[in-house]
């Protein structure tokens, strides 16, 4: 009978140095203003829908004040030199049609607001898509031109120049209407546990944030930074990279990114951050 | 052949005469370093800046010597006194013998 009790104290052990961690790993009281103009909300009231969090945070707030700096003057922020790239390939002329991206939007600013209501809802579509879908249907329908691949240089750097120019706007996905199908389906994977691992979303980014996961402090998971350049692979990443990184991560298989899985995560995901700034491209460890 | 280099530099528009001011600069590029292997096995031949130099009206204030173990698109800040308006010239030079230039005026406040 001895066993048992040793076991226990042992277990209370591992909760206390956990307990321990998650005081020094919570989020710090920085705040964020970018260019020194650009206000960006880090922190808000969680939205209605969810039930177990009070308090949204931004990734930016997990991180040391190092990496945060990176993020508060475009010149500093390395994700800028793919969003400068973007600015370029947008006024390139591309595909049968003769147009580039400018030829029907004009200026990029036009894009103000785009990044912060997506995933949306789309009418001719009849489906929820991603800003990545939609930035592929104009290359192949509006300018005749391949389409990008999902989660590619091109595309990510694409996706950080329209959201740079969102920064500082909330983040306000619709979740009702025709998409709350799809948000529910997001919602149903967040919570369900997947690999060998059997983790959840949740299990890490709902239950845990603000502990350690091995070096690294954890954070609420939210994608308003997105697409986020990591100090660790020196490049733009995408949400569904994101994902199907985490996913792999509890060693399951992964969808795929720009699968209807991985589209209605994104959603669900979007709307827990809902009333945080559009901070993308954000900096990252 | 190196592509996609572009310069950047970030310097206030004015500053109080004498006063030290901080330098920000950028250059896109691959910093090739020489020592690695592409896909057929040969080495990938070495691309890199090798040399960054600024000056100001003429006189120069820094002049950095770089090496193949520097990443990709370097970044150097540096402060600089500013004893009257002037002009800064930032050049930095390739191994393929390319040099790129950025020109800075600044005013005295």
């Amino acid at each position: 009978m001895k066993r048992p009790q040793i076991l226990t104290r042992a277990m209370a052990v591992t909760v206390a140095t956990l307990c321990a961690a998650s005081a020094s790993a919570d989020p710090d009281e920085d705040s964020l203003t970018i260019n020194g103009e650009i206000e960006i909300m880090t922190e808000a009231a969680a939205p209605a829908h969810l039930d177990d969090v009070d308090t949204i945070y931004s990734g930016w707030r997990f991180r040391s004040d190092e990496t945060q700096s990176m993020q508060m003057d475009d010149f500093d922020n390395p994700a800028m030199i793919f969003v400068e790239a973007a600015a370029e390939a947008w006024d390139q002329v591309e595909g049968t049609e003769g147009k580039s991206c400018g030829t029907c939007h004009d200026d990029v600013d036009n894009m103000r607001g785009v990044r912060a209501v997506y995933p949306k809802w789309s009418e001719t579509a009849g489906e929820v898509r991603t800003l990545e879908h939609q930035i592929n249907d104009c290359r192949e329908n509006q300018m005749g031109a391949d389409s990008w691949n999902y989660t590619g240089g091109d595309m990510a750097a694409m996706v950080g120049l329209i959201s740079s120019v969102s920064r500082g706007l909330p983040v306000n996905v619709a979740i009702d209407g025709p998409a709350q199908s799809t948000w529910e389906m997001g919602k149903e994977l967040y919570y369900t546990r997947t690999g060998q691992l059997e983790l959840s979303c949740a299990n890490c980014h709902e239950d845990s944030y603000g502990l350690m996961i091995r070096a690294d402090h954890l954070s609420q998971g939210q994608i308003n930074g997105f697409p986020t350049y990591r100090l660790k692979n020196t490049k733009l990443n995408s949400v569904h990279g994101r994902f199907k990184g985490c996913v792999r991560d509890t060693r399951a298989e992964t969808y795929k990114p720009g699968s209807t899985e991985f589209i209605a995560l994104e959603l669900y995901v979007a709307s827990r951050g809902n009333g945080l700034s559009v901070e993308g491209p954000s900096v990252r460890n | 052949m190196a592509s996609g280099v572009k310069p950047r530099v970030k310097v206030p528009k004015t500053a109080a005469a004498g006063e030290a001011i901080t330098i920000k600069t950028l250059i896109s590029h691959k910093m090739e370093s020489g020592q690695r292997k592409g896909d057929d096995g040969n080495i990938i031949p070495r691309s890199i800046i090798n040399r960054f130099v600024a000056e100001f009206n003429g006189q120069n204030i820094i002049d950095v010597t770089l090496e193949p173990a520097i990443s990709t698109n370097p970044y150097f800040q540096f402060e600089a006194l500013v004893p009257e308006a002037g002009e800064f010239h930032f050049i930095w030079y390739d191994d393929d013998g390319s040099v790129y230039e950025t020109k800075k005026s600044i005013n005295i406040a």
